[in-house]
């Protein structure tokens, strides 16, 4: 049997009962990943023998226990690297410190197993932004597992991990987990410290679950969530008990339906059945659909390819070849050492990304795009509000289209921004949303995977994820 | 139609790249010159909305200003510190020259 196709809540039943040890999940995971990983490419690295250890000294009485977790390799644990799938971090940086993420899950009891891969600093949406490795969809070799968390989609979907943690910026945990077939939750802002996780765009940037259940991603939210007083923008608030009210239903929710996401033209005829069908099924079991305008989601993308770039450039000023990463010095003074160790460490899509966020910032364009932009999201931010004063949770695709080809997109990443359509305004308004498994579209003799989006109010995750569980009851019901 | 949302940005990626401290090849300034035009004529999209009275929003919590105690806490070990630096001296970071002599 291989534990790794378990999931968190049957393999703490299976502990706790003495049918299985930390030491035979680990061995498990490490199977799966000796058999598969040189195939999917999911994991930049995994330390066996200290997983090992680690799984021996697991206390399996406290509420991990035992449970091997994967983490995106842009999240910091001690002793362990952090390459954030750059040639910059690339071959010798390891963590001098834990992640709060890191070190709650280590403090519930976690093993944390293995580094999955990412677009390069969490820039990308198909993971083939990674300088170091190409991770391709378990479901079809030839395309993308999505991104920028592919690695951690990957790996739970191929049973090569029981859950995972990965980031999302702009949708880089509910998209990938929509094309590989897995839940994905990116919590609000503010409910989950950023401690430790290597900073991208910080006013959207949020940790959150990759898993194989609803009720897998509630328990590791429950782990993770709450005030840290190392992440000032990290909320101390009391977090509630997510496995509470899980199997509740929908019965009597309102559940909104946001127009501009269906009458989207780039939206796939397959994909848009698949999510009809699943609101039928909800709105059979009692919830109310009800129809939502949200008219700036139009703007969304552009919003945030203003936004996110900016915080980026700034972000990455930090690499400059002096105390952390890899040196390029061509003997000319240390301006001349910054710009070729930068020019050496980062790939394409950081440098268009950190020019485009130069550019926005500086002075005569910042008016223009930056503050402009700063605006656009304040508006995006009151139309959540005001749909959330009528519904409960909204409904919606995760990605107007399954899984592309690996390198479709390769010169044209406007394309591929696009793309992020659904999932970019949850982050620029600061909101929680869930990607749950909602069937398969055909393409090429392929069943590929589409993922349906609940959005929720800011730390309502308790509401979208009673909404998923409801969902995979009535999907298991079939 | 404004004159705002006809013209085409303009970027010199070259001179921007400089502001970055990021050395672009030839062929990199090239197809980043033809791509980031692309993307700034979407993201220009953006003049067409109406943003009159909007107040701006840095971040979405519902924060603003954070204290503390000002305490010393744990931290970094010299050692963990520079365990990653790619050049050392003398328990210190060493750098090329930067003042000309």
């Amino acid at each position: 049997m291989n534990l790794a196709s378990t999931s968190i809540a049957t393999l703490r039943r299976m502990l706790l009962a003495g049918e299985t040890t930390p030491r035979e999940i680990v061995e498990s995971v490490g199977t799966a990943i000796s058999a598969q990983n040189e195939t999917i490419g999911g994991y930049l690295s995994s330390d066996f023998e200290r997983a090992l250890v680690d799984a021996e000294a697991a206390d399996i009485a406290r509420p991990l226990g035992g449970i091997p977790i994967a983490l995106k390799d842009n999240i910091n644990v001690e002793d362990h690297p952090c390459s954030c799938a750059s040639r910059f971090l690339e071959g010798g940086y390891l963590s001098p410190y834990d992640a709060t993420v890191s070190a709650r899950l280590k403090e519930a009891g976690a093993v944390l197993y293995g580094r999955t891969n990412l677009d390069e600093f969490a820039m990308g949406s198909s993971t083939e932004n990674s300088a170091l490795q190409q991770t391709r969809n378990p479901h079809d070799h030839d395309r993308i597992p999505g991104g920028s968390s592919g690695g951690s989609a990957a790996v739970v979907a191929s049973d090569m991990a029981v859950a995972a943690l990965g980031s999302d910026t702009g949708g880089s945990i509910r998209q990938p987990a929509s094309h590989c077939g897995v839940v994905g939750l990116k919590p609000s802002y503010g409910r989950v410290s950023r401690y430790g996780l290597v900073a991208f765009a910080s006013s959207l940037d949020q940790i959150g679950p990759l898993t194989k259940t609803v009720e897998d991603s509630a328990l590791l939210l429950q782990a993770i969530a709450g005030g840290d007083k190392r992440d000032s923008t990290c909320l101390d608030v009391e977090v509630p008990d997510y496995t509470a009210g899980l199997q509740q239903g929908v019965s009597g929710m309102k559940l909104g339906v946001p127009r501009e996401y269906f009458a989207d033209e780039g939206l796939d005829p397959a994909v848009r059945v698949r999510i009809q069908e699943a609101l039928g099924k909800l709105e059979a079991e009692g919830a109310e659909l009800i129809e939502i305008s949200l008219p700036s989601t139009s703007f969304a993308v552009a919003t945030y390819y203003i936004l996110a770039p900016a915080e980026a450039s700034s972000n990455l000023s930090r690499y400059d070849g002096v105390r952390y990463g890899n040196r390029v010095d061509n003997g000319e003074g240390v301006i001349a050492m910054y710009r070729g160790s930068r020019a050496r460490g980062f790939g394409p899509e950081v440098k268009r990304r950190i020019i485009l966020g130069t550019y926005v910032l500086s002075s005569g364009y910042s008016g223009k795009y930056y503050l402009r932009a700063q605006k656009a999201r304040t508006l995006i931010q009151q139309e959540y509000q005001q749909a959330f004063q009528r519904v409960d949770a909204l409904v919606g695709p995760v990605s107007p289209t399954p899984a592309r080809r690996i390198g479709e997109f390769a010169d044209t990443p406007l394309q591929d921004y696009l793309a992020d359509i659904y999932t970019i305004s949850a982050n620029l308004a600061g909101i929680c949303g869930l990607s749950v498994p909602c069937g398969t579209v055909e393409r090429e003799g392929r069943e590929l995977p589409v993922g349906l989006q609940i959005l929720g109010p800011h730390l309502a995750e308790g509401v979208i994820l009673r909404v998923g569980r409801a969902w995979e009851m009535i999907r298991d019901a079939e | 139609m404004s004159e705002r949302q006809s013209a085409v940005p303009e970027i010199d990626v070259g001179y921007v790249a400089g502001l970055a401290r990021l050395d672009l090849t030839e062929e990199e300034t090239a197809q980043f010159q033809k791509q980031l035009g692309d993307i700034l004529a979407f993201v220009d999209t953006l003049s067409s909305l109406e943003v009159e009275g909007v107040e701006p929003t840095a971040h979405p919590a519902p924060i603003l200003d954070c204290f503390r105690e000002d305490e010393t806490d744990k931290s970094l070990t010299r050692e963990q510190f520079l365990r990653n630096a790619p050049d050392t001296a003398m328990d210190q970071v060493r750098v090329p020259k930067v003042v000309d002599s």
